[in-house]
């Protein structure tokens, strides 16, 4: 599935905006494709026409300055910001060619595919054990053996199991932040997602504790789609494949992160991302 | 020139520092003045409770004869009246507060119940006898029995558990609901799994403090028509039964005729304060041991 795709070499006229605007385009399959999207919450357009095409096991980073609809975005892409009782959506949202939107979609259904971690990390106030075996359960699996494998594998998977192996059944409150981050994170890949929504994961934790973050995000990206959203733009020049400039619940700019941030085409890209505001 | 004349401030500092310390004192008094009379009134019954409290009075029955009465009816009584009254606030106070927090739609209507609720809590009790007078023992006729009397305890305490446990549920941040609802979890699921665990201790407070509220009231169940001298013992909850503030009612305005009832009473006050004392110590134990921190 996954097909090599070196955005290194990426620097020549691209058109800077929808599919059109990267290479090696054609093996990689749509996870989430907006079509219109548009979102109000009360008489506030939050955001405004969003076309953006999402590719499975890529790094996508939304970035732009506060208030600009990026984390708005990515809690419409798992209908969390539904949670939020004056909010209006309009348009499509397509994940694997399914509309979200949809009445017949539930939103059980569709976080079960699209996990998310939180800016905070919010553990639940139980075991380490029982944080990750939350998710299965409340799927139904019972099995004392099979929630004991998912929960050894998730713990790895975010990097986390030495550190935790032998306290599984303390209280996940007594981790540092960094560690209960990737918990959250190891809790998220317990419900075996497709999509990992990331809502600035690392913006609560310190440098070391970050790049543990941000080096997980590259293992877990060849098995994951996942999609960030930061206010570190180096973070998301670091880690992500493309990356989608958001100003003003709009969408900019969104191309190859490479492209993006050594020749803009927008000027108020180039603002952003040379520090003239925000 | 300088406004404030350091000399005129000399001047004045006396009687400045005099009313601070007077302020103080006047303060400190009317702490005072109430702890006093806690003191004097638990004396008071202390001392006149002294000998008669002992085995025979907590499990003798009632009788006229004031060296055979005993408090084992009124103490049955009690204990059947909170084993109808903890199970039913408990389902209605929680549940009505998990609809009011989690489903009910913020809006007038919401607005509206959520004040009543608050209003209901400063009903005096005596209007509750009446309600329970109307509905239960009359309305449908199931007469001054354990049933009817605690129902209407429940409807009394209602608003009680029910803000308390609203309190509680409130206290759980929102991000552990998030964190639910975006593993695909069920909103029954969340509440079950999340929001009630972490609001148990504030709710189990809550019920306790209302339970303990029910165990000293007197006047509602006068008005549904508890007897004044009922020497059977209460065997269920469709039993006939009394209670102790009851009994230490009717005990109170018959000292009047044979003086050893006030000794009678003094003591079931004892044994009353002594049941409340623990009831508020399980409250506060839970609170300590249980209490979460976000």
């Amino acid at each position: 599935m996954a097909v090599i795709t070196d955005f290194s070499k990426n620097q020549v006229g691209l058109k800077n905006q929808g599919k059109e605007g990267f290479e090696n385009m054609t093996a990689k399959n749509l996870v989430f494709d907006t079509k219109d999207l548009n979102l109000w919450y009360g008489d506030d357009h939050a955001l405004k026409n969003i076309n953006l095409d999402i590719y499975e096991n890529e790094v996508t980073a939304i970035i732009g300055p506060s208030g600009c609809g990026k984390s708005t975005f990515i809690k419409t892409l798992n209908r969390m910001v539904e949670l939020i009782p004056v909010v209006r959506i309009s348009g499509d949202i397509l994940y694997r060619e399914r509309n979200i939107l949809d009445k017949s979609f539930k939103v059980e259904d569709l976080r079960t595919h699209v996990g998310m971690v939180f800016q905070k990390p919010n553990p639940f106030p139980k075991s380490i054990y029982d944080n990750i075996a939350y998710g299965p359960r409340i799927h139904g699996i019972k099995n004392k053996k099979i929630l004991d494998e998912i929960v050894e594998k998730s713990l790895r998977g975010a990097a986390i199991w030495d550190e935790v192996k032998d306290r599984l059944n303390e209280n996940a409150y007594g981790l540092s932040g960094g560690q209960q981050q990737r918990l959250c994170l190891a809790r998220c890949l317990a419900i075996e997602p497709d999509v990992i929504l990331m809502d600035e994961p690392t913006s609560a934790l310190d440098p070391i504790s970050t790049l543990k973050i941000e080096e997980l995000v590259q293992e877990l990206k060849k098995e994951y789609s996942i999609i960030i959203v930061t206010h570190n733009m180096q973070q998301a020049a670091r880690i992500s494949d493309k990356t989608a400039f958001f100003l003003n619940g709009e969408v900019v700019e969104y191309t190859d992160t490479n492209k993006i941030f050594s020749t803009p085409s927008d000027k108020r890209t180039e603002d952003y991302i040379t520090g003239r505001f925000g | 020139m300088k406004y404030i004349d350091s000399a005129q401030v000399e001047k004045k500092m006396g009687s400045r520092l005099l009313k601070n310390m007077f302020a103080k004192n006047i303060f400190l008094l009317a702490t005072l003045i109430g702890l006093v009379v806690l003191v004097v009134l638990i004396y008071r019954v202390f001392a006149d409770s002294i000998g008669w409290i002992d085995f025979n009075f907590l499990t003798n029955k009632l009788s006229t004869d004031p060296e055979k009465a005993g408090i084992m009816g009124a103490i049955t009584g009690t204990l059947w009246l909170m084993l109808v009254v903890a199970p039913v606030t408990l389902f209605l106070g929680v549940g009505t507060a998990i609809y009011l927090e989690e489903y009910a739609k913020k809006g007038k209507l919401q607005s509206f119940i959520q004040t009543n609720i608050s209003n209901l809590a400063g009903v005096p009790s005596i209007v509750f006898g009446l309600l329970g007078l109307t509905v239960f023992v009359r309305g449908i006729s199931l007469g001054a029995i354990v049933l009817a009397g605690g129902l209407t305890m429940s409807l009394l305490v209602l608003p009680v558990v029910v803000v308390a446990a609203q309190e509680a549920i409130r206290a759980v941040p929102q991000y552990l609901r998030e964190a639910s609802y975006g593993m695909g979890a069920t909103k029954w699921q969340t509440i079950k799994n999340v929001v009630l665990p972490a609001a148990l201790p504030g709710i189990l407070t809550g019920v306790i403090l209302a339970l303990s509220r029910a165990i000293g009231e007197t006047a509602p169940l006068t008005v549904i028509g508890i007897p004044a001298l009922l020497i059977p013992l209460p065997d269920g909850i469709f039993d006939k039964f009394t209670v102790m503030p009851l009994q230490i009612y009717y005990w109170t305005i018959d000292a009047a005729l044979v003086a050893e009832y006030a000794n009678l009473a003094a003591a079931t006050i004892v044994i009353l304060l002594l049941v409340l004392f623990l009831m508020n110590s399980i409250a506060i134990f839970i609170r300590n041991k249980f209490q979460q921190r976000f």
